[in-house]
């Protein structure tokens, strides 16, 4: 991790003093313990600031819309995996575009850091390669990270980015798992208890639209909810209305979805959803042997059939 | 009402209102066939006519649902008759998808479907509206999605 933070600021300083991009989109040091938060980097001085560490947690593709000139970008495996696909849906251009591609081995998820310390206040965290230092007034203890990882790392196959123009690095081996098992175990339960689950977790929901808001792929200029002709759903916290606000979400981003799991991080809720998202990411693998980003060539699957597509579920 | 137990026995002669998405060149002139061939089936759909089945947005149909209907069908052409040569291969793999979730978060098997009925397709119009109608008897009023104030 220190090694490759060393050659993330190195490699950042020579495309900018090289005058190879305009800016640079990574990561810096929050200003709360083991928080990092997105930065833009224009001088070749600035880039000391850059931090590569299980802590970057935001999915920095989403910034690429809004960027101008020639931007180089920090990518781990699922941001990567975003970027080719709005390449694909021609959100950017890949020529505008410099990829500092870095394995991950997985993001922390803060949330499980904060079920750790039950209310305690965090004053210091220190990482090493495989464990996490929480100190404190009165207490420091230490921290598996294998624990702490977020759910979409536990079960994620594309930690070495897709697609990059410089790897910081070497290349990570990907595990062998079934990156569905959870799904399955899901689909498993009887009907009454998957619907009283995303009833249990939507009801929290205050349509805040943060999820929406920070997914890479959520980027229309209206969104079907804010639509007032016709007002499609109701803009009201009420249980349908939010439950359907959720699902359409899902359908939008089904064959996009990379699994990234921003929408979660970014709950003040702490709705969890990302279920819903997997499965739509498995029934495009399964059914039209889609998946999500990890290509140039094919059409995202929405947008293209096949006329042997699966239709068994047609009278 | 019992846990498990899907039909409401205290509503003893409820009829499903179901909501039937036909379009305009094989499954509304299927269903015309019907008519005029005197052919008989359930009176619980109500029939949208829309251009093509690739017209139908999920929102139609997750509409319907918040407004209490009790079934949704969609009807198209066969692969390789639609009159927009491919609206209706878009649409099923929306359909497939859209399908999917809805029964993963919980919507009974058979609350939404889909078929191919062709305008030649008269009997098998008045035979799928009776299948549709009868699963839906089955499974008891839409209760999911809808939204009571
Ligand atoms: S829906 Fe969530 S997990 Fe999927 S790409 Fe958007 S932010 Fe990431
Ligand atoms: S939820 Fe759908 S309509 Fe809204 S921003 Fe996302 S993709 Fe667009
Ligand atoms: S971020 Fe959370 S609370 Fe806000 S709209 Fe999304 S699920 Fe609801």
């Amino acid at each position: 991790m220190q090694e490759n933070q060393k050659h993330l600021r190195e490699a950042a300083e020579k495309l900018l003093s090289d005058k190879k991009v305009d800016v640079i989109i990574g990561y810096e040091r929050g200003t709360l313990p083991l928080r990092t938060r997105p930065v833009f980097i224009r001088e070749p001085d600035e880039t000391k600031k850059l931090v590569w560490n299980s802590r970057c947690e935001n999915n920095l593709s989403f910034y690429l819309k809004t960027a101008k000139g020639k931007v180089g970008i920090v990518a781990k495996g699922c941001d990567a995996r975003s970027i080719v696909g709005l390449i694909k849906e021609r959100q950017v251009k890949r020529e505008d575009i410099f990829i500092i591609g870095v394995p991950c081995p997985g993001i922390i998820d803060r949330k499980k850091i904060e079920d750790t310390l039950e209310g305690r206040d965090l004053q210091e965290g220190v990482e090493s390669d495989s464990q996490v230092i929480l100190k404190g007034e009165g207490f420091e203890e230490k921290a598996d990270k294998d624990k702490l990882l977020h759910s979409s790392c536990t079960t994620c196959t594309h930690r070495n980015p897709v697609l990059y123009d410089t790897l910081i690095g070497k290349e990570i081996p990907e595990p062998k798992m079934d990156e569905y098992s959870d799904v399955e175990e899901f689909s498993s339960k009887k009907d009454n208890e998957r619907w009283t689950y995303f009833n249990d977790e939507t009801s929290r929901c205050i349509r805040c639209y943060a999820c929406r808001n920070a997914c890479p792929s959520c980027y229309c200029p209206q969104c079907f909810v804010d639509q007032s002709l016709p007002t499609w759903f109701g803009r009201t916290p009420h249980p349908s209305d939010t439950l359907i606000f959720h699902m359409i979400r899902t359908l939008h981003t089904a064959g996009r979805c990379v699994d990234c799991g921003t929408c979660s991080r970014v709950c003040p809720m702490n709705v969890e959803l990302q279920i819903l998202n997997k499965k739509a990411e498995k029934d495009v693998k399964e059914l039209y042997g889609y998946e999500v980003g990890t290509n140039l060539e094919e059409l995202p699957p929405m947008a293209t059939f096949k006329i042997d597509d699966p239709q068994e579920f047609i009278k | 009402m019992k846990e498990g137990q899907t039909v409401d026995t205290e509503k003893a002669g409820w009829e499903p209102r179901i909501i039937a998405f036909l379009c305009n060149w094989c499954s509304y002139a299927g269903a015309d066939l019907a008519g005029i061939s005197r052919l008989q089936y359930p009176p619980n759909v109500r029939v949208i006519r829309v251009p093509c089945s690739g017209r139908v947005n999920p929102y139609f149909i997750i509409k319907s649902l918040q407004h209490g209907v009790d079934g949704v069908l969609v009807s198209g052409c066969h692969p390789g008759d639609c009159h927009y040569i491919n609206g209706n291969l878009v649409a099923r793999r929306r359909f497939a998808i859209f399908k999917s979730i809805l029964e993963f978060m919980g919507v009974e098997k058979g609350r939404v479907q889909f078929s191919w009925i062709s305008a030649a397709e008269g009997e098998r119009f008045s035979q799928v509206i009776k299948e549709v109608t009868e699963e839906i008897k089955a499974l008891g009023p839409g209760k999911r999605f809808v939204k009571e104030i």
